[in-house]
């Protein structure tokens, strides 16, 4: 398969399941709404050594927040349901509790409950008050600006990590440039993050290593300067390789956020240097989930 | 199908408990066993269809057409819809566990008694005790919502546990006296004794009453997150409530009763 000049291969991203949810963080204006949904998702690139992977999904307008205010709603993604419990309690806790102006909801009210302000609600020491509104319970915590207003709980859903593809061209800034305008399209696309710095990902990894104690070490196979090195999967001319990695609430969220990436990414052409769309895979022995580039593109 | 609809054929000298005539009671009954319903008024038991004239067939929605001695309507009812044309008695929509009552006209005292949840719309004026326990009880309402649309008696909300009591009207004397938690909110004004022995829980005033008591302590102006939170989710409900998320969201907070626990909250609109 070949788009714009820019080759497809016939392979597939592997996914595994992963739970989640979603919260909904607001403040007086959006700027601040920003800084604690910037220190929530902060070091959560991969489940590996953060404990999550979280993402800002979108913005939110005034009409869509519970409290009328300017929101960002925010994905959190782990292995389970106890992991993400407690990332999602201690990210609130350190990076929402203590940022100005702040209050936090949950983004998806159906699934298995995890403490939101259920336990930060202590904070307040013994001063924090519950509000019961449309079914669901509130905390509002007094802390030295005002009152953190917090919801109880919010749910977990099952869903997909680890969706991905690489980008192959002819030079670094060729392939940095592709990734931004795959992202820019990605974003638009709802119930997905793309975890790692900007959305990409330049150091992609292979399972196992030569280090005992590593369970997983750099994808030679995809490093430009290792060409005449190792067993390569890179053409001459390629010279950069970079990779996005997509989390979602399902699998077809995903699809969809690779496609629009892809797209982007192939509008540059070959003409931009862009040669290849690639993936990582573990020869479908790691995740059910596999997402077949030429499918998905079809 | 036609609201079942009990229209009473002359007034009574005694109360009547019509309790037993709600939609849970009467769901899929034929017309002549819902007649032969046992009602007591006053010392004697009295069949339903000696009472009242009875038309329609839709458990699910029924309509009183009566009098200010219809006790207990919609007691410990979980589903479907009573509408009141005219006044209520005492007791109306008490252990109320789902389900909606209006009331066109005035009830009297303790409606939503001990109430659970569902709705009560009083498009009149309420007695005493709205929203409170029987006597010697220390459990009140305990979740729902109360609109009354007209002024409300003394000691709204005694003892009450959660769920909110929306007053358009005034409030009589010892509004929110013993609350352990729930809203009660008023844009009328307030009669004396305003939230005695107050636990928790969070009275909302439109109005500066004429005096705050003296065992609440004045924590400040402030504009609060979970106001306007709160009057949103009254959306979709009749009352004016819904709307004053502006003019209700900056409010003074006094803290208090300080001669009991110290942790209710009377916010006044500012």
């Amino acid at each position: 398969m070949n788009i714009n000049g820019v080759q497809i291969d016939a392979t597939f991203a592997e996914a595994f399941p992963m739970r989640a949810t979603r919260v909904i963080i607001t403040a007086q204006n959006l700027k601040w709404a920003y800084h604690a949904a910037q220190a929530m998702t902060g070091f959560a690139t991969s489940v590996i050594a953060c404990g999550c992977e979280a993402g800002i999904e979108r913005e939110l307008d005034p009409s869509e927040t519970p409290d009328g205010r300017p929101g960002i709603s925010v994905l959190i993604f782990a292995m389970g349901g106890k992991g993400l419990a407690k990332q999602v309690e201690t990210r609130a806790g350190q990076c929402v509790l203590t940022s100005p102006t702040s209050a936090l909801f949950a983004g998806i009210s159906e699934g298995e409950k995890i403490p939101l302000g259920k336990n930060l609600r202590f904070f307040g020491d013994g001063f924090q008050i519950a509000k019961r509104i449309n079914g669901k319970r509130y905390w509002r915590v007094p802390v030295m600006d005002g009152e953190f207003l917090c919801e109880d709980t919010t749910c977990t859903v099952k869903a997909v990590g680890g969706g991905n593809f690489l980008i192959l061209a002819e030079s670094q800034p060729q392939a940095l440039a592709a990734c931004e305008t795959a992202i820019e399209a990605m974003k638009k696309i709802p119930n997905v993050i793309m975890p790692f710095p900007g959305g990409v990902v330049r150091s992609g990894s292979k399972v196992g290593s030569k280090y005992k104690a590593l369970s997983a070490s750099t994808n030679d196979a995809f490093c430009p300067t290792l060409k005449g090195q190792t067993k390569t999967d890179l053409s001459p001319e390629i010279e950069s390789v970079m990779e996005i990695v997509i989390d979602g609430l399902t699998d077809e969220d995903i699809k969809k956020a690779m496609r629009a990436g892809i797209e982007a990414a192939c509008s540059l052409g070959a003409e931009n240097g862009i040669r290849r769309i690639s993936a990582g895979n573990y020869g479908g022995k790691l995740g059910p989930f596999l997402f077949h580039l030429q499918e998905i593109m079809a | 199908m036609t609201a079942l609809t009990f229209t009473l054929k002359a007034e009574t000298k005694q109360r009547v408990d019509v309790s037993p005539l709600t939609p849970d009671r009467l769901a899929d009954r034929p017309a002549n066993d819902i007649g032969a319903e046992l009602l007591q008024c006053g010392n004697r038991q009295i069949r339903a269809d000696e009472l009242f004239s009875i038309e329609g067939q839709n458990s699910d929605c029924l309509i009183f057409r009566g009098s200010s001695k219809l006790d207990y309507i919609g007691k410990g009812m979980s589903r479907g819809e009573i509408r009141v044309e005219g006044d209520a008695g005492s007791y109306l929509g008490m252990h109320l566990k789902g389900g909606r009552i209006v009331v066109n006209g005035n009830v009297d005292a303790y409606a939503a008694c001990e109430m659970k949840n569902g709705e009560i719309l009083i498009r009149g004026n309420a007695g005493d005790f709205l929203g409170a326990c029987l006597p010697g009880n220390k459990k009140g309402m305990a979740g729902g919502v109360v609109i009354v649309k007209g002024n409300a008696g003394d000691r709204v909300g005694d003892h009450l546990r959660r769920g909110a009591i929306l007053i358009e009207g005034d409030a009589g004397c010892y509004l929110g006296s013993r609350m352990t938690a729930g809203t009660i909110a008023v844009l009328g004004k307030v009669g004396d004794h305003l939230g005695y022995a107050m636990n928790r829980g969070t009275v909302l005033l439109a109005q500066m009453p004429p005096s705050i008591p003296s065992t609440f302590n004045d924590c400040g102006a402030h504009t609060l997150g979970f106001i306007p939170l709160l009057l949103k989710g009254f959306r979709g409900l009749e009352t004016r409530f819904s709307e004053m998320s502006d003019p209700l969201k900056r409010v003074r907070r006094y803290a208090g009763d300080m001669c009991g626990l110290g942790k209710g909250e009377i916010l006044v609109a500012l």
